[in-house]
Order: C-alpha cells, then sequence, then structure tokens
C-alpha cells in the first residue's frame, strides 16, 4: 500500500523529516507517535502534498507508483485520505456542495459518471449516522460553526463518503470527550476492512486501545527511532519518550 | 498635464455644443415636462463641468477618458431594427415575469406582455407618459436626481428624451415582477440617456428586475438615472443586473426615498461588463423605514466597476443593511466608496455596512471607502470592509478531498458572492443567479451573447 523510503522534507529550508522508512501493507493499521515538533504532522503533509513542504530527497510510494509528483487532488482521487488535526472552515460551501465536487471529482478520475442527486443524498444520509451528525449538517457551511467534536467526526464521515484505501488520522483524538471518541473510533472501525490501511497519529493509548493498531512506530527528531508491537504505546504511555532517546544514543 | 487639460475642455465642450446646436430636435423628441427641466440643467452641467479624477466621488472612474469619444446619440428617435421576443427570449424557470423591454432608450410597444396589470399600474414610455399625464409625473420627475446634486444628473436631464415609467398605485400589490431587459442595439458607437422614474405609492407593493444587455459590438455609453419613491409602508424590490461587455461603458444614478415604514431591497449586480459606475442614494425620510443595500461584482480582464453609495438616514428609527462584495481576477480593477450619513435628528438609527472583496490575482486593484458620519448620539452603527486572497488552507482542505485546484478557487469564489446573492427574497431568481455566478466564475459567461441572463 504505502511505502515511505528514506525520506527527508523541509518546510522554508528547515529540514523536518530526515529519513524516514515505513511500510504499511494492506488492512493495516499503524500508529505513529511522537512529541510535538517530532515531524508527525510534517509527515501526514508530505504524503498529501502539500504545497508549503519539499521533499529533499527519498520517494514516496503509493500501490507501487512515486506520488511526489502528483498534484494533492490527484493524490486524494487515488485513496489517500487525510484527517486534519484542524479541519478548516470554509464560509458559504454548504456540506453538500463540497461533497458533491468531491465524491464526483474521485469519480471522474476513476472514469466514472457523476453521481445522481438523489443517489448522493442517500449515501450521504446513511455515512451521516455512522458518526452520528445531524441532518442540519448538509446545509451549514463546511465546518463553520461546528464544535471541536464535531469538526472531528466531520472528518470521519467525509472518510466514509470518500473510501480512501490509506486513511492518515492526524491526532483525531485530540479535543474529544470520551463519548466522542468512540463514536469516531466506531466509525472508523466500521470503515476498516482488509484493503484499506491508516496511519494513526496520536499522542495516547486510549484512541489506539479503540482502532488496535498492528504496527506502533515513535518518531523523534524527524527519524523513526523504534517500531513495535501495540505494547509499545503501553510503555510509552507509562514512561514517556527520554528512554528510547536514550536507547538510541541522542 | 497640458493634455488631459486639452482633453478636458473637448470632452464637456463635446456635450455643450450638442445641447445648444441640437436643442429643438431634442425638445421636439421628448416630453414639455422633461424640456421644462433643461435650462436648469444646463446651468447646472456648466457651473460643475464633467467631474475630473480630483473630484471625491468621481475618483475612482475616469470621467473625461469616458466621455472623451465621440458618440452617436439618436435624438430623432431612429427606430433600431430589433426584434427583442426573437433576440432575447427570457424566462428565468419558475418566475413568471412580466416582461418589457427597453431598447437604447425607447420602450419597446410593439409587443406588450398579454396579461392583464392591475388597475392603475403603468408600465410604460417616459415620453408618453410624461406627455399624456405630466400631472401624474411632475411630482417626482427630477425631484431627487437634481441637477446640482450631481454632472451625471444634470447630463442626464439636459439630454434625455425618454426611458421608463413604472407606477404602482396605492394599495395595489403585484404579485408578478416585472422585468424590464435594457437592449442596448446600434450599428455605430452609441451614447444612451436613459431615464427612470418608479413610484410605488403608499402600501403598494411590488418587484422589479431590471438586466442590462448590449447585442451589438459596439461602444456604447449609457448614462442612466433613475428616481425610485417608496412610499408610507409600500414594499419594493429592486434587482439591477448587468450583463454586458467590454465595450459597454454604464453611468447609473439611482436615487431612492422611502416614506414612514416603507422598505427597499436594492441589489444591484455586476456579472460582466466594461466599465460601471453606480451612483445609489438612498433618502431615509420616514420613521421606521427600512433599507437593504447590497451589491456584488464578478471583475476580470479590465473589467471596471464603481459603486458610490449614500444612506443618509435623516428621521430616527431606521434601518439601514449595505453589503457590498467584489472579486477581482486578472487586471480588473473595483472600487467602493459607501457614506453611512446620520442626521442629528435621527435617533434610534440602526445601521451596518460591510463592504468585502476578493483579489485573486496580484493585478488585480480594490479601492474601497467605507465611511460613516454620525450627528445623533443613540444610535447602532457599524462599518467596514476588507480585501483579501483565496484562503490558501481552505484550497488545499478541498484538493486534499479530490477537488482539482481550478475548482477549488471556483467554489471559493462562488461562495464568496453567494451571501449577496442570498439576500435576493425571490428564490427563483436566486436559483437562477446561482446558476449564472457558476456559469460566470468558470468562464463560461464570457461575454453577453443574447441573453445569456436567461436562455
Amino acid at each position: 500500500m504505502l511505502e515511505i523510503k528514506n525520506l527527508h522534507a523541509t518546510i522554508n529550508g528547515k529540514e523536518i523529516l530526515k529519513g524516514i522508512n515505513l511500510t504499511v501493507r494492506d488492512g493495516e493499521v499503524h500508529a505513529l507517535m511522537g512529541q510535538n515538533g517530532a515531524g508527525k504532522s510534517t509527515l501526514s503533509n508530505v504524503i498529501v502534498g502539500h504545497p508549503a513542504y519539499e521533499v529533499t530527497q527519498g520517494d514516496i510510494l503509493f500501490n507501487g507508483k512515486s506520488i511526489l509528483s502528483m498534484k494533492p487532488e490527484e493524490r486524494a482521487c487515488e485513496g489517500i485520505f487525510l484527517s486534519f488535526q484542524q479541519p478548516v472552515e470554509i464560509p458559504g460551501v454548504s456540506m453538500v456542495n463540497f461533497m458533491r465536487a468531491a465524491v464526483n471529482a474521485k469519480r471522474k478520475y476513476q472514469g466514472l459518471p457523476d453521481m445522481s442527486a438523489g443517489d448522493f443524498l442517500k449515501v450521504m444520509r446513511e455515512k451521516r449516522k455512522l458518526v452520528e451528525l445531524n441532518s442540519k449538517l448538509a446545509n451549514r457551511s463546511v465546518n463553520e460553526g461546528f464544535s471541536g467534536g464535531e469538526k472531528k467526526r466531520n472528518e470521519i464521515f467525509q472518510m466514509a463518503m470518500l473510501e480512501p484505501t490509506l486513511s492518515i488520522l492526524d491526532e483525531t483524538d485530540s479535543g474529544l470527550d470520551v463519548d466522542a471518541l468512540r463514536i469516531v473510533a466506531e466509525g472508523f472501525n466500521t470503515l476498516r476492512n482488509e484493503q484499506t490501511s491508516a496511519l494513526v497519529i496520536t499522542h495516547y493509548q486510549r484512541l489506539l486501545d479503540y482502532l488496535k493498531p498492528d504496527i506502533v512506530h515513535v518518531l523523534i527528531d524527524g527519524r523513526i527511532l523504534k517500531t513495535g508491537t501495540p505494547d509499545l504505546a503501553l510503555e510509552i504511555e507509562n514512561r514517556g519518550f527520554d528512554w528510547i532517546r536514550e536507547e538510541a544514543g541522542l | 498635464m497640458d493634455s488631459r487639460g486639452g482633453r478636458t475642455v473637448s470632452a464637456q465642450e463635446q456635450y455643450i455644443e450638442l445641447f445648444r446646436e441640437q436643442r429643438t430636435l431634442i425638445d421636439r423628441y421628448a416630453a414639455p415636462l422633461m424640456n421644462d427641466q433643461r435650462d436648469a440643467a444646463f446651468e447646472s452641467f456648466l457651473k460643475q463641468g464633467l467631474p475630473t479624477r480630483k473630484t471625491e466621488k468621481y475618483k475612482y472612474t475616469d470621467m473625461q477618458q469616458l466621455f472623451a469619444p465621440n458618440y452617436g446619440v439618436n435624438l430623432t428617435r431612429v427606430d433600431f431594427p430589433v426584434n427583442p421576443y426573437d433576440s432575447f427570449k427570457c424566462s428565468v424557470p419558475n418566475l413568471s415575469t412580466l416582461l418589457y423591454f427597453v431598447v437604447n432608450d425607447q420602450f419597446y410597444t410593439k409587443a406588450l406582455p398579454q396579461a392583464q396589470l392591475p388597475e392603475g399600474v403603468i408600465v410604460d414610455s417616459l415620453r408618453s407618459v410624461a406627455t399624456e399625464r405630466p400631472e401624474l409625473l411632475k411630482p417626482y420627475y427630477a425631484q431627487l436626481a437634481k441637477s446640482d446634486l450631481d454632472p451625471v444628473n444634470a447630463l442626464n436631464t439636459m439630454l434625455a428624451q425618454d426611458g421608463l415609467v413604472i407606477f404602482i398605485p396605492r394599495g395595489v400589490r403585484m404579485e408578478r415582477t416585472l422585468q424590464v431587459v435594457n437592449i442596448l442595439r446600434s450599428d455605430v458607437d452609441l451614447m444612451v440617456n436613459r431615464r427612470v422614474l418608479v413610484v410605488v405609492e403608499e402600501n403598494a407593493e411590488a418587484k422589479l428586475l431590471f438586466c442590462d444587455h448590449a447585442s451589438d459590438d459596439r461602444d456604447f455609453l449609457v448614462t442612466q438615472v433613475t428616481e425610485v419613491f417608496v412610499g408610507e409602508n409600500a414594499h419594493l424590490e429592486l434587482y439591477d443586473l448587468e450583463s454586458t461587455h467590454a465595450k459597454s461603458h454604464r453611468i447609473a444614478n439611482t436615487y431612492v426615498r422611502q416614506e414612514r415604514y416603507a422598505t427597499a431591497n436594492v441589489t444591484t449586480i455586476t456579472m460582466h461588463n466594461g466599465l460601471t459606475r453606480n451612483q445609489t442614494e438612498v433618502q431615509l425620510a420616514g420613521e421606521n423605514a427600512e433599507i437593504s443595500l447590497n451589491g456584488c461584482a464578478v471583475l476580470d480582464k479590465r473589467q471596471h466597476a464603481d459603486n458610490n453609495t449614500l444612506i443618509h438616514h435623516i428621521v430616527p428609527s431606521c434601518q439601514s443593511n449595505e453589503l457590498y462584495k467584489y472579486v477581482l481576477d486578472e487586471q480588473a480593477v473595483g472600487a467602493f466608496a459607501g457614506m453611512v450619513l446620520v442626521d442629528a435628528a435621527a435617533q434610534k438609527t440602526l445601521s451596518n455596512e460591510v463592504n468585502a472583496n476578493l483579489c485573486t490575482s496580484p493585478d488585480a486593484h480594490m479601492y474601497t471607502q467605507p465611511m460613516l458620519e454620525i450627528y445623533a448620539d443613540d444610535v447602532k452603527c457599524s462599518h467596514g470592509s476588507t480585501v483579501g486572497q483565496l484562503n490558501d488552507q481552505a484550497m488545499f482542505y478541498m484538493q486534499q478531498r479530490g477537488i482539482a485546484k481550478e475548482d477549488a478557487r471556483m467554489l471559493l469564489k462562488f461562495a464568496f458572492v453567494g451571501q449577496v446573492i442570498d439576500s435576493i427574497r425571490l428564490e427563483p431568481l436566486r436559483d437562477r443567479l446561482h446558476f449564472l455566478m457558476e456559469k460566470r466564475f468558470r468562464g463560461e459567461l464570457s461575454k453577453c451573447e443574447g441573453c445569456k441572463v436567461c436562455n
């Protein structure tokens, strides 16, 4: 699914990623942990093609193809989805118009005709239930006036609509109360299958309790310094990150 | 400076000469009520002259340059062959309007809507009504658009021979929208001086949709002076939509006066144009009157739109809401200067003025000047303006969902002006405008081919 090879990336000339190697296979969920500033969000932004970041070395392969020269929208249509840490408010663009544009853009990319308005609304209704978003959502502007929890649920709703094969959840758990966390996690788990994979960025064990990752990575100073089983996440919860630094001789 | 000075004289002299030499002809093909105003207008024009860039109100639009070319005028009222019903099949879906045409400044009488108008309602040529029933129009004609207020008023009053009257007598509530399509039609470069009078008497109600189009690939210079009277407890919706071409130059002065409890929604949309200057002045003259004054302009290439507005709170307890939005691309130039003036007597005024602008190209220019003058001490007023670019974060968010960059740009622009269109109360028109706006942003409404508004 995803192969990241010796990836180096900079923003404004400052190197943030210093040689990342990471392979996510079909159906796997990987957790990516690390302190603030370690480069977790940078990695997710680089994968989806944020224009502020520059890849200086290495490659990212998605289903065997290099995606580095692809535009963000092409990567999205290939099946990569990012649940934003801070979803953007877009006043004046209604959720329904936004989602219709997105769904049809992907269908166009796949050579399919636009989805009919009736079908679209039906799908929207179904997927909305998954994350318990209320029906008024369709007419509201994208994320405008949404609470923190609603914004995160809205991200998972969009993921459900777009059916990506690789989902990146960038601190989707931050700012969520226990109930909202459960809704988001259960929504995510419902969408999971053997063909879909995920990269979950988080600081906390509690999201991982729900998502049950296959593999846990620790990102420190732009490198993955440790990779292990879900037990690694528990150990970090108890001991923090310093011991990993020390182990690595930093 | 010298050459400019030279042009100043010639642009102005042109119209002074025209008036002096052709006065008999102008009068012959107009109504006495209109002719009576010409001397005073001429004197006033001589005094004021054509504005220069140094004239505060006109600093964003070069009137000297605009009036310098030698345009033809149709003083003898030659009929331009046109069948608007063929070339301008107009139907806003689900909006059943009563449709009228004005070709240049002439009300088109060869085919009128079949439907019977309610008793006393007049939709007709200004010249005819002013000739046949001068007593009806005398209290209104040239009473708001005074020549000494503005040189364009003066020039238009000097030269105008015809135009349109809409008269809704007291108590009549027009259900159907009156749609007037103004068509510019000429085989030579043409100057048009159109005059419009709208009277909605007390307790009456009307919805008007004015659409400006140009049908020929000629240079047009249009001065249009519109006077709108909204009587006590009367309600008016006036939508003025311009979709012309790059060679069209529109100078439109609109004056609105509202009596007690009168409400008005005046929305001016520049969808496609060459150069446009709209001056809109509203007098809130009766207590508890309310105005929504809105506008938007979508500009690219070298298009130019300048909206100059004045909302004058004369008496207490009136309310005004003003929202103008511009989207500028390529080398377009936009200007907004909006004054809200609250007299000392106008206590309990509520007023809000917003001008928001989006420059989507580094070469586009926007000049904005929100102004508020308050002489009363118990009012709630706000005013402000913004100029910004497309939100990069929103762009990226949409791209991450698979939406192509160009489509994302379009969605954002569309959302931006959507706020103005949403303020339109006629739902079918609102839907239609959303549709047209989308076409406009997709670049599919690049010139006025027939009635793009309606086809």
